[in-house]
């Protein structure tokens, strides 16, 4: 919905009077959407009740429009005012009181207009920055002193991403709602559909986030063939898929078992470490890649294709391999960069990435989250990632049927 | 009441005023003696007046006054430039009578018993036309009860006492095209037996009535009501009030009740 909002108030028998609901269905009928943001009901018949309500018009003529009309029903405009900012006293750390954000687009009061926050994502702070007045989502660790940041409620406007009724895709249709039972079939190829017109119509960029099943269960080559195909714009991952996809390229095994035989191989445990010491004496995958040692697989892909991924590092990392990126707090910085312009992310057999990375994502990209485990399904949306659409089958499975949609 | 001596059509801030049908002085001064009398004689009512003043027209219409329960008076706030005159002489007369005087915002517009009507221990109240809805919250902070908001959606029914009456702390006469639907709503909810008026008699003031318990007074020209309140039980009593008519106002309009 767009940019125009007032806030409105209504006192007295508003509820017997059926005055609130007159209200709404004025708001509504004049093309406006409401929220109410406090209600309280009189205790008794002679109680008084009171409503405060938010107005939102797609145009400031539809606004003026609902204020006329319902200010004649008794509905007063309340001043808002600005959002409140306070200077950081040090580096590193916000001002009290900050602003904690949510994944939802959200607005700023400044000046008496409004301020889209760009970077959205959620448990950050907002700073407000010149000279072309901006309003950005800052992590806690990117504070400088000095840095104005909002503080308090006031002048902040959070639009929860309303269903839209006329595109019901696969994604308005299934989110939050996590089932074994489901078509498989079917929705992956809704998503492969989604995925098509994101690149047909340049909507944006596809972003991955894998774990290293997808290379346990097989999944390489399908994975290679969507890269190939041309739907993976950004990948996020950590050492361990890295290691077993060059590990199964050098060795034939992942994590010491056979790919071709699914046999455990002798002395294939020590295959990882041999893959990743190779890789450092190589000075890198990319060095890896371009000298012609590293030959095939998911990072020779991406390496060959110019894909940006990051890998970042984790406590229990062997090695680590030379691109990973052991400081996580720098991890999250280039997570961060190339999550701007994404308009899908699809996470698969992934725990801590799928997470770190749903909680970089503003709530406006649609997400699907692939695990064999419900619980990880539900955790992500749990955790904030409202919009995610759960899938619960074998990454293999997925990948598989993925690729040969899209790149049949 | 306020007698009539200086009644006439001098402005026109209603769909009925009209200056050129002029009221007859002499035939407004006799219907409203008959009503007087009729008040006073047969039901027995104890009458205060006012002392008219010239350059006031409606202070005959003593409804507009404001709003009186117990000993509080809450003077209206007219929203036409036309009839804010008549505020200093009601307030004078309810300051030397003792009432204790609560004043509503200066801006918003109030007009009184015309708007505020009581049912049982709630008041119903009207707006759009004339009041604002704004009033009602304060006045049912003020007086400590559920105030009813009614939408007015005819401008011939520019007050609520033209288009509902109260018969009873059940019961009430109405004409449902004056009220928006929100607003028939409320009223079919809240009050149990309802009698609606037709068109025609709504048009003759049918509602603008004056219940006295078990009596009514009307308007003449109320036939159909006439029975209905008769099959009910009620005594009615008709009486011509053509001359206020010309003014939009008829029996109840030229009472305020001191008594509720």
């Amino acid at each position: 919905m767009g940019t125009f909002s007032r806030i409105v108030e209504m006192r007295g028998h508003i509820i017997d009077s059926l005055t609130f609901p007159k209200v709404l269905d004025e708001i509504l009928g004049c093309g406006a959407e409401y929220e109410t943001e406090e209600i309280v009901i009189g205790k008794t018949r002679r109680d008084p009740s009171y409503a405060r309500v938010r107005v939102t018009a797609p145009a400031e003529e539809t606004l003026d429009k609902v204020m006329s009309q319902i200010g004649r029903l008794g509905a007063e405009a309340v001043e808002e005012g600005d959002a409140l900012l306070a200077p950081a006293s040090g580096d590193g750390f916000f001002p009290e009181g900050f602003y904690a954000t949510t994944n939802f687009p959200t607005r700023i009061r400044y000046n008496g207009r409004f301020l889209d926050v760009e970077d959205l994502c959620m448990d950050s702070g907002i700073r407000v920055s010149g000279p072309e007045i901006m309003a950005c989502c800052v992590k806690m660790s990117r504070v400088k002193a000095g840095d104005l940041i909002v503080v308090g409620h006031r002048g902040v406007h959070v639009d929860p991403p309303r269903r839209d009724p006329i595109r019901r895709g696969i994604f308005e249709f299934m989110s939050s709602t996590v089932s074994p039972e489901k078509s498989k079939e079917r929705i992956i190829r809704e998503i492969a559909a989604e995925m098509r017109s994101v690149k047909s119509e340049k909507k944006g960029k596809i972003l991955w986030v894998v774990g290293p099943a997808l290379v346990h269960t097989g999944a390489r080559d399908s994975f290679r063939r969507i890269i190939d195909a041309g739907y993976v714009d950004v990948v996020f991952s950590g050492n361990g898929m890295a290691a077993h996809d060059i590990e199964a390229s050098l060795f034939g095994t992942s994590l010491g078992v056979s790919m071709a035989e699914g046999k455990i191989v002798p002395q294939g445990h020590a295959h990882h470490l041999r893959a990743i010491n190779f890789i450092r004496s190589q000075g890198g995958i990319a060095r890896a890649v371009e000298s012609g040692r590293l030959k095939d697989g998911i990072m020779h892909a991406l390496v060959r294709a110019g894909i940006p991924f990051v890998l970042a590092g984790s406590i229990r990392d062997d090695g680590p391999l030379p691109e990973v990126v052991s400081d996580t707090v720098e991890a999250q910085r280039r997570m961060r960069e190339l999550c701007k312009g994404v308009s899908v992310a699809v996470m698969v057999a992934s725990m801590l990435h799928a997470i770190a990375t749903g909680n970089l994502l503003p709530a406006t990209v649609r997400t699907v989250c692939v695990d064999m485990n419900t619980e990880m399904v539900t955790k992500l949306a749990d955790r904030g990632t409202h919009q995610s659409l759960g899938l619960v089958t074998d990454a293999e499975l997925f990948l598989r049927e993925l690729a040969g949609m899209l790149s049949g | 009441m306020c007698p009539p001596d200086y009644f006439g059509i001098e402005y026109e801030i209603n769909p009925w005023m009209s200056r050129s049908r002029p009221a007859d002085p002499v035939a407004a001064r006799l219907q409203w003696e008959s009503l007087f009398d009729l008040l006073r004689g047969k039901l027995g009512l104890s009458i205060s007046l006012l002392v008219p003043e010239k350059g006031a027209p409606d202070l005959v219409f003593t409804a507009n006054a404001g709003l009186v329960r117990g000993g509080i008076f809450i003077p209206s706030n007219f929203r036409h430039p036309e009839r804010r005159g008549e505020s200093p002489i009601f307030r004078r007369w309810f300051e030397r009578e003792g009432y204790e005087i609560r004043d509503l915002p200066r801006d918003l517009f109030f007009e009184g018993e015309g708007d505020v009507l009581a049912v049982g221990d709630d008041l119903l109240a009207g707006y759009r036309t004339r009041s604002d809805i704004r009033t009602h919250a304060r006045i049912g902070e003020i007086l400590d009860t559920r105030v009813l908001s009614l939408e007015l959606a005819d401008p011939r029914f520019y007050h609520l006492d033209t288009c509902f009456c109260p018969l009873a702390r059940d019961a009430a006469v109405y004409y449902p095209p004056a009220f928006d639907r929100y607003a028939t709503r409320v009223i079919r909810t809240n009050v149990p037996r309802t009698v609606e008026v037709s068109a025609v008699e709504a048009l003759r003031f049918a509602c603008n009535a004056v219940v006295v318990e078990r009596n009514v007074v009307l308007n003449t020209g109320c036939g159909n009501l006439k029975s209905i309140l008769l099959g009910m039980g009620y005594a009615v009593w008709e009486t011509d009030l053509s001359e206020f008519m010309k003014a939009g106002g008829a029996a109840k309009c030229l009472t305020l009740f001191l008594t509720p």
